[in-house]
């Protein structure tokens, strides 16, 4: 068996040489004092993990990503929205228990990181629950 | 299994937390003939997973291939139903004082609704803390609680000829629209969407009431209160289009769920280590002998915060409790499968 490091990849570390799709992405967090921070997500995480692995703060994200404890929300920015899509159903339901939902509000574990999220940017608002 | 009211309770171990691992650390206890009261801030065992995730399915746990976060509850109630452990629900344990010494720990423990209890070893396994309802964002919103502005509701006459203001489009804000729409003087229900997540037959219902002006139904948020020395006057919505407007209100009642705050943990003179308690590996003992911390709520290095991982250290914290409560047996190594006197227990030989 073939055990294979993949921190040891290249793949790990950018763009893969030939030209494939990048593996990390920047995303940018505006926290609600307007301080914003930009850190690197990895493609196939969430914006929520990208956010607790950098200890971004104002996401809870109780439940650890389950859709279940609307404590990762977050606002879109208006360039962004299209991109990231609308709230599933089983998400909109949850935004119920957020505050202060707008129309660019969304749950930040269910967005998945993907190359075309490069430079993301969301704001969080002061208050999770 | 069954629920106590007597003032003063003595026992060997209180837990503290009827999630996945307090329920199962119950189980371990019961093998080395050590009873248990376990109490929770929640109407009904489980923790996270009554509370947070029922019916969402659960792939990790050992030997269960899918299971949901209801059903493993209910598997555990039953696994843990040979030792009759007392449970008490709807309650918070407030202080926790040490009385003995370090070789015979003993604690005093009284909760808010005014029960003490007296036991040998506490667990604590409180997983993210308690469970406390979600407060909105709104100014001032403090100086009304329990006092105009409620999370639940207590006594209903409270609300006769008033008019309620209630906030939310979930189970609990449909059936208070439901159960207060006969006795208040008004009642307006907010939520920010024309969808709810809650029973079909309630929804209806309240749509029936909207539809023959028994109550009103607005799509916005309350941004603001007013009022003087805690008796609310009215409140500000927000509608969706962006117009302000003032409902007359005397009763609030936000029902935004419930989200987890350490609460009197941080009291209670353990170290605490990013509103974690950090236990040692062999016996998951905090620094103060007699106290342990299981599941989620506990720290050491490489802690998963897994369902199983909860289990395990369960099972090693009741190792250790027996030489506290039993200070002069032996204690056999015994397994499930082989030995009658641990079958006997189980009510399986």
């Amino acid at each position: 068996m073939v055990k294979i490091n993949f921190r040891d990849t290249a793949a790990y570390y950018g763009a893969e040489p030939g030209g494939g799709a990048p593996t990390k992405v920047k995303i940018t967090f505006v926290d609600s004092h307007d301080q914003p921070r930009t850190v690197e997500g990895e493609v196939g995480s969430t914006v929520m993990e990208t956010a607790r692995r950098n200890d971004i703060p104002e996401i809870a994200a109780e439940c650890g990503g389950a859709c279940a404890c609307a404590t990762c929300h977050v606002y879109v920015d208006s360039a962004w929205s299209e991109k990231t899509g609308k709230a599933s159903q089983m998400e909109e339901d949850m935004l119920d228990f957020a505050f202060d939902v707008q129309p660019n509000s969304r749950l930040c574990c269910q967005i998945t990181v993907r190359p075309e999220l490069d430079g993301l940017i969301v704001k969080t608002p002061s208050q999770q629950g | 299994m069954s629920q106590t009211n007597a003032a003063e309770i003595n026992t060997d171990v209180v837990i503290i937390g009827a999630g996945p691992a307090g329920l199962f650390t119950v189980f371990e206890l019961g093998l080395l003939d050590i009873k248990t009261h376990i109490i929770d801030i929640l109407p009904r065992a489980g923790g996270q997973c009554s509370e947070l995730y029922p019916e969402k399915p659960i792939y990790d746990i050992p030997g269960l291939p899918v299971v949901t976060g209801q059903g493993l509850t209910g598997n555990l109630m039953q696994q843990i139903e040979p030792f009759g452990p007392t449970f008490h629900f709807n309650e918070m344990v407030e202080t926790l004082t040490s009385l003995g010494s370090q070789q015979a720990p003993s604690f005093r423990l009284t909760t808010d609704a005014g029960k003490i209890f007296n036991a040998k070893v506490v667990i604590v396994a409180a997983g993210g803390g308690s469970f406390q309802p979600k407060k909105p964002p709104i100014p001032e919103i403090a100086q009304y609680e329990g006092k105009s502005v409620f999370y639940a509701v207590r006594q209903m006459e409270d609300f006769r000829d008033k008019d309620v203001v209630i906030i939310g489009g979930g189970d609990s804000a449909l059936d208070w629209t439901l159960n207060l729409q006969p006795i208040a003087k008004s009642l307006t229900l907010v939520h920010r969407r024309d969808a709810f997540r809650a029973a079909p037959h309630s929804v209806s219902a309240m749509q029936d009431l909207v539809a023959n002006g028994k109550i009103a139904f607005k799509l916005g948020q309350i941004t603001q209160v007013e009022g003087n020395q805690g008796q609310l006057t009215s409140a500000l919505l927000k509608t969706n289009d962006g117009v302000i407007e003032k409902l007359s209100c005397q009763r609030l009642m936000p029902f935004f769920g419930l989200t987890m705050k350490l609460g009197p943990v941080a009291d209670w003179g353990l170290n605490l280590n990013e509103n974690l308690v950090p236990v040692d590996t062999e016996k998951f003992e905090t620094s103060h002998p007699g106290i342990f911390a299981v599941g989620d709520i506990n720290y050491y290095p490489g802690k998963l915060k897994l369902i199983l991982s909860g289990f395990h250290e369960g099972a090693l914290a009741a190792q250790k409790a027996h030489r506290y409560i039993y200070p002069d047996k032996k204690l056999l190594f015994q397994y499930t499968t082989s030995s009658t006197n641990l079958q006997k227990k189980l009510g399986v030989s």
